[in-house]
């Protein structure tokens, strides 16, 4: 919990891309895939372009390319669902390989796709050259409200600990012969849930008189104050104005 | 049910995030009310337990599992403003940090997600509540009804979403079904745990469950005058082992007063014996306290046999629509044919039009349909049966008095 608990999900660097201030990065991933979002699909090779740019950051980063790939699993559910489009969709049917699939289901497919991939692409950058901590910060720099970013680092701060509370009532369960094969057990299942709440709760109450016996007042000091320079808001907008670029000559091209 | 980036147009994501930006800004006022100054470590941590009950996994049947989704059972247990919050967080730290739904699409998964499941299934949790008697089953039936509901409402949520600003070309009607089907599968898994949940919690400390403060802390009156008219948490507990309620009630306090805070959970446990001794000694000579008790003490099989029913039901159900469809499928298909002939006449049923239009598919849609209807039916049952249930407990009242 102290100094030095890095989250797995981050990937420590010396990088141009780490060293720029959070919520730059932040800003700069979100304007980028509203610009990808907001792409007609028929510009396919927009998406080529933007693919380009994201592997320029990935290379300025230096994370390795398959640190990424793995990480982009994460969509395989969305990928089940836009394979299985071109087979419900509406509107006139091409023949390929034998099949008879919709056109426009096919479009969509591969709009889902991209659009989810680049998406997913830039999340996973960003997670994994900002800290949490400082993801935070910059959340909070971009006036999301206090409070919730309070709750927020709360939650990741003890998402480990509950999480292995969690794991270790599973483990419990499973060491007395325990294993959930159906409706019958769910019982179990929902005790655990109901013990985890309570000690959640409780430890959620011991947190707060811990906090307030320290004199907490109901916000938190913000002591590493991070600023960003002209310069480095330049440097990060580089990505979100060469996507803007590249869409709107998606746009005025067809 | 985490949606993607660029599966919902550029304009409505804005739109749902600005109403969920409103929704989490009424949530953060409303969230001081609900937990005083103590929000954010409280809200942080029931936050970070809904994120762990998020990878509980409960195997619905035949090798499938679906897991909980959280917005009814946060609403329950800390109230409708922190339950909106909270999920929202969780969606948000899932989107920045996992990747898991993208970021345009973050306001379309926290108005979907956290303020439709939520928001819903607290309204229905106070509608039974107030409705059926006061008792500490009602908490759990309620929870029951209260997520049974709000997973299909989310799914409507999403079709209306999908509607404004979907990208993909699939009819609406499709959409709708295979949503609204699947995700009736998921609520009754979801009902079924949230419900056994709160169940628990409210066994050991009925004061942390927000949605249960007005239900469990009535029978504090009873302590100044034991003879006063029996309250039904007084009843449910002359029902349960009353041959030993001595031990229950040296055993019951301890944990629970020793927080502090809970100092009324412990005497209502000491007073719900005491008035219980009383209830089955003045059964039938005196009048106020008596009556309540023996309609109530034949309904309470009835009762868990109707609960068994349903939860077997849907067991079954699941087994079949998703180990073999074919069974249903022959079913939904000729019903859709059926249907086609002479459908003016159910025109205006919205399970009659999704027979009819995807008769190409018939295997996915008339089985969602079947499955739908199970899921409808069951919750019509609930609600009837608890409306009867209260009738009948008023009228034995009235009769008696």
């Amino acid at each position: 919990m102290g100094a030095g608990h890095a989250h797995k999900l981050y990937r420590e660097g010396r990088s141009p891309v780490h060293a720029l201030p959070p919520h730059c990065k932040i800003a700069a991933v979100f304007c980028f895939v509203l610009v990808v979002v907001s792409t007609p699909r028929e510009a396919v090779w927009a998406f080529g372009a933007y693919a380009v740019l994201l592997a320029g950051v990935v290379a300025a980063a230096r994370i390795p390319a398959g640190y990424v790939l793995r990480r982009l699993l994460i969509e395989i559910p969305f990928v089940a669902f836009a394979v299985l489009m071109p087979f419900i969709a509406e509107g006139p049917r091409v023949e390929a390989l034998g099949m008879s699939l919709s056109e426009s289901g096919l479009w969509s497919a591969w709009n889902i796709l991209a659009k989810g991939t680049l998406g997913v692409a830039a999340s996973v950058l960003l997670a994994s050259t900002t800290e949490l901590r400082a993801l935070l910060l910059g959340l909070q720099r971009l006036r999301m409200p206090s409070l919730l970013v309070q709750i927020a680092s709360f939650m990741i701060r003890y998402g480990d600990v509950i999480s292995d509370e969690m794991r270790r009532m599973r483990i419990a369960r499973q060491s007395r012969g325990f294993e959930a094969r159906g409706v019958r057990h769910w019982g179990v299942l929902a005790s655990s849930a109901g013990a985890l709440f309570i000690r959640s709760y409780e430890r959620g109450e011991r947190v707060h008189l811990a906090m307030v016996s320290r004199g907490y007042t109901g916000t938190m000091p913000v002591i590493d104050d991070v600023t960003a320079s002209r310069a480095q808001w330049m440097y990060a907008a580089a990505l979100p104005l060469t996507a803007l670029a590249v869409c709107l000559t998606g746009w005025m091209l067809p | 049910m985490h949606v993607p980036d660029g599966f919902i147009d550029a304009p409505v994501s804005v739109a749902t995030g600005v109403v969920a930006a409103g929704a989490v800004a009424v949530s953060l006022r409303g969230a001081r009310r609900e937990l005083d100054e103590r929000t954010a470590p409280l809200a942080g941590l029931v936050a970070a337990f809904i994120f762990a009950v998020q990878m509980l996994n409960f195997p619905v049947a035949a090798g499938t599992s679906g897991h909980l989704l959280g917005g009814a059972l946060a609403a329950i247990l800390v109230g409708p403003y922190t339950g909106v919050l909270c999920v929202s967080v969780v969606l948000l730290m899932q989107g920045v940090l996992f990747a898991d739904g993208g970021l345009t699409a973050l306001g379309v998964n926290i108005t979907d997600m956290a303020l439709v499941t939520t928001v819903v299934a607290y309204a229905l949790f106070r509608t039974v509540v107030r409705l059926a008697p006061h008792r500490r089953r009602t908490v759990t039936v309620a929870s029951f009804v209260a997520a049974l509901i709000s997973v299909p409402a989310a799914a409507v949520a999403f079709t209306a979403i999908y509607a404004l600003g979907g990208t993909a070309d699939v009819a609406i009607g499709k959409v709708f079904t295979a949503m609204v089907g699947v995700h009736v599968l998921i609520g009754i898994g979801e009902a079924a745990i949230t419900a056994l949940t709160v169940g628990a919690v409210v066994a050991v400390r009925p004061d942390l469950v927000y949605g249960a403060r007005g239900v469990t802390a009535r029978p504090l009156e009873i302590r100044s005058s034991p003879l006063a008219p029996a309250t039904p948490g007084a009843v449910a507990r002359a029902e349960g082992p009353a041959a030993a309620p001595a031990a229950a009630t040296s055993e019951t306090p301890e944990p629970t007063a020793a927080s502090g805070t809970t100092a009324a959970s412990g005497t209502a446990a000491a007073s719900d014996t005491a008035a219980a001794s009383d209830t089955v000694a003045a059964s039938e000579t005196v009048a106020p306290p008596g009556p309540a008790a023996a309609p109530r003490r034949s309904a309470r099989p009835v009762w868990w046999a109707g609960l068994a029913a349903a939860l077997l039901c849907a067991g079954v159900v699941s087994f079949y629509a998703s180990a073999s469809p074919d069974g249903l499928e022959k079913v939904a298909h000729d019903k859709g044919i059926d249907q086609k002939e002479e459908d003016h006449a159910a025109k205006d049923s919205p399970l009659a039009d999704y027979g009819v239009k995807d008769i190409s598919d018939a295997r996915l849609s008339g089985g969602l349909a079947g499955v739908i209807g199970v899921g409808a039916t069951l919750a019509v049952g609930s609600g009837v049966f608890i409306v009867v249930r209260r009738r009948r407990a008023t009228t034995a009242e009235s009769e008696r008095g």
